[in-house]
């Protein structure tokens, strides 16, 4: 991810090569952006053609009515913004914290935040219900907690892009000797400057949690990924219709915090939205 | 503002008039990290509204000195006293301390009067003053067209001048600078060294200036402090600094010096190049090089003379020649452009001292 902002620092510390390049794709490289781009976008788009056909119109307006989908759908709103507010309270100030005191377990703290990626989601949920207290089992917020674990990869890896895509010493230093203690240092410097990762960070983890059904039908819950499943069994069509649903939902949710986001870094020049990475912006052009 | 000026203000101490600047001192502090001695026993005291830079190669300490000051780093022992008040335990927050970094550091999400406004607001001060005076400061800077500008929109010089007005803006006791200047280019350099000196004189503000640019502390330090080591090796106007140095690090690492191999008697002189002078300060053991300015130095076209000179690099109205003497010894002597005509690389010449007490060093 940092090969990316590297990327851009590159082409444009080359003077003339962008430019160069641009119009050399221009001439000779287009028609095969082209090519490859509608060949993408078949590959995706005809499943969800014969979706679409599949499931028919009609179906489209009866699912809404179907018992269940009402409840599984707010489930998993709710379950989204729980598990986005913790990982970004957990998260945030963990990702500074490291990057400011503990710079040198910045590679550790990697290798344990991939973690969750690397152990399979059921061997995950059945340790976590051994050891979870009584009092949370079957509420669901015992689902968002384990979430919060899921997303830990995703959130820590936008923080630690955000946090290096400005010099959080420095900045920091400078507030403090202006006479800004650490609370007001965090809100009014850090906070403002991490709002791409911490959208970033929200994307990630609200779409996977809107997409999530294996910890979810285990620990039996019916989130909206579950109900449309078992809801399959009984409705063929209408449970197509709801998954697309379900999907133009998370795509619209998540065009639009992208978006949001990338007006905002516009407006004050700084990195875009890329998921994984903040692409930085080139400093103090010389005068 | 000139050089002149500079070290007119270093002399007339008792002259200068009473202002906000703040009595700085730092007692033998001390500190390392793991093995590396980064201050070992400093002492330094400066004047109120005086501007000292503290000089000195890579790695001896200046930084560290300076985030002590600040309240960033805190010292293994030693004392930290602004105005006679032990602030040892006053967190950065709290110092009223002024700092410009060596890295940008304006804050990207605020706009320059914001970024300047900044510490005002910390300090809870209505919004109609703080625009006010941020929007003065960043006049007196000359960036008054660019108020509304973000980071991303002014250049590298742009930004320290921003910056430099942020610390201003909240009268520190004492202004903090840690090469400012050394991301900048030549010319941009050349011009905020001015612009530095010329606002820190009319503010008269407590200045630590912390380079390893010489001409930059000479040219602007009412007292420039060399440090090596850890240890501050001579504090002296830029004029007393250059003329005379305490030691031979010093004397070497301020302007240029030759070393020239010698003999030393009996009774504290050494002979070089057929003349015979008094040392002063140090007098090591074993074989020693007397250290020489350039402009000490006389040379003259001679058949048959000590040395052959080598390159003739014209600087205006000096220009300096490098004469290639018996030993292998290369000297640069400075002679006036208008007499340089004669020694074109290739002359043979005479490389004679005028008569003055020299310092020594142990031959490498
Ligand atoms: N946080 C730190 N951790 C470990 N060592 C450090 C730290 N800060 C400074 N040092 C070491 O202490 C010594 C003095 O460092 P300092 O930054 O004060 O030097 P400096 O004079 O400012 O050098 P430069 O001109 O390169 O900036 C160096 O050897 C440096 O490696
Ligand atoms: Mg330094």
């Amino acid at each position: 991810m940092a090969a990316v902002a590297q990327g851009t620092q590159v082409a444009t510390a080359a003077g003339d090569g962008p430019q160069r390049r641009r119009e050399r794709t221009r001439d000779g490289f287009t028609p095969w952006r082209w090519l490859i781009l509608i060949l993408a976008a078949i590959y995706f788009l005809l499943p969800l053609y014969a979706a679409l056909k599949f499931a028919g119109w009609g179906s489209f307006g009866s699912v809404v009515h179907q018992s269940g989908f009402g409840d599984s759908l707010w489930l998993s709103v709710r379950l989204a913004i729980i598990t986005t507010l913790i990982t970004l309270v957990l998260m945030l100030p963990t990702a500074v914290y490291v990057h400011l005191r503990l710079p040198r377990l910045r590679r550790l703290m990697e290798g344990i935040t991939i973690l969750p990626i690397v152990i399979p989601p059921v061997v995950l949920i059945v340790g976590l219900l051994q050891i979870m207290p009584g009092s949370l089992k079957g509420t669901p917020y015992t689902l968002g907690l384990i979430y919060v674990v899921l997303a830990m990869p995703f959130a820590y890896r936008s923080f630690d892009a955000g946090l290096r895509a400005f010099d959080l010493k420095t900045l920091t230093e400078a507030s403090n000797s202006l006479g800004a203690g650490w609370p007001a240092t965090l809100w009014r410097i850090v906070l403002p400057n991490l709002t791409t990762a911490m959208l970033s960070a929200t994307v990630l983890t609200v779409a996977l949690v809107l997409g999530e059904y294996t910890i979810a039908s285990l620990d039996l819950f019916q989130t909206f990924p579950v109900w449309i499943v078992v809801f399959d069994q009984t409705s063929g069509p209408e449970s197509v219709a709801a998954s697309l649903l379900a999907l133009f939902v998370t795509w619209i949710f998540l065009l639009a915090i992208t978006m949001a986001g990338s007006r905002q870094a516009r407006r004050s020049g700084r990195g875009e939205v890329n998921l994984f990475s903040v692409s930085r912006r080139d400093p103090g052009r010389s005068s | 503002m000139s050089v002149n000026t500079a070290k007119d203000a270093g002399t007339a101490e008792a002259g200068r008039p009473n202002g906000t600047g703040a009595r700085v001192s730092l007692q033998n502090l001390n500190r390392h990290f793991g093995a590396t001695r980064a201050l070992d026993g400093l002492t330094l005291e400066i004047e109120p509204g005086e501007l000292v830079a503290l000089l000195g190669p890579s790695g001896c300490g200046k930084t560290t000195a300076l985030r002590i000051l600040a309240g960033f780093e805190i010292a293994d022992s030693g004392s930290v006293t602004v105005d006679g008040r032990d602030v040892s335990g006053v967190p950065a927050a709290k110092r009223d301390m002024g700092m410009v970094f060596q890295s940008y550091s304006l804050f990207p999400n605020m706009s320059a009067l914001d970024n300047v406004a900044f510490g005002l607001r910390m300090r809870k001060k209505g919004t109609a003053e703080r625009r006010a005076r941020a929007g003065e400061l960043l006049e007196m800077v000359g960036l008054a067209d660019q108020v509304q500008q973000y980071p991303h929109q002014l250049s590298g010089g742009q930004q320290q001048r921003v910056a430099l007005a942020r610390a201003l803006a909240i009268e520190p006791s004492v202004l903090l600078l840690d090469e400012p200047l050394s991301a900048l280019d030549a010319k941009v350099r050349l011009q905020l060294r001015e612009q530095i000196r010329a606002l820190q004189q009319r503010l008269h503000t407590t200045t630590l200036f912390v380079t390893h640019d010489q001409e930059e502390a000479l040219s602007m330090a009412d007292r420039v402090g060399v440090m090596r080591s850890g240890k501050l090796e001579q504090l002296a106007t830029p004029a007393e600094l250059y003329a005379r140095p305490a030691t031979a690090f010093v004397a070497e690492f301020v302007g240029t010096m030759n070393r020239i191999p010698g003999e030393a008697d009996g009774d504290g002189r050494i002979r070089v190049l057929g003349s015979t002078l008094p040392i002063t300060g140090d007098r090591p053991d074993g074989p020693l090089d007397a250290l020489i300015r350039p402009e000490e130095l006389r040379i003259a076209a001679a058949p048959g003379g000590n040395g052959i000179v080598t390159i003739a690099t014209f600087l205006g109205s000096i220009t300096r020649v490098h004469a290639l003497l018996s030993g292998d010894v290369t000297v640069q002597v400075d002679v006036p452009s208008t007499e340089s005509a004669a020694l074109s690389p290739g002359t043979s010449v005479r490389v004679t001292v005028a008569e003055a007490e020299v310092l020594v060093t142990g031959r490498q």
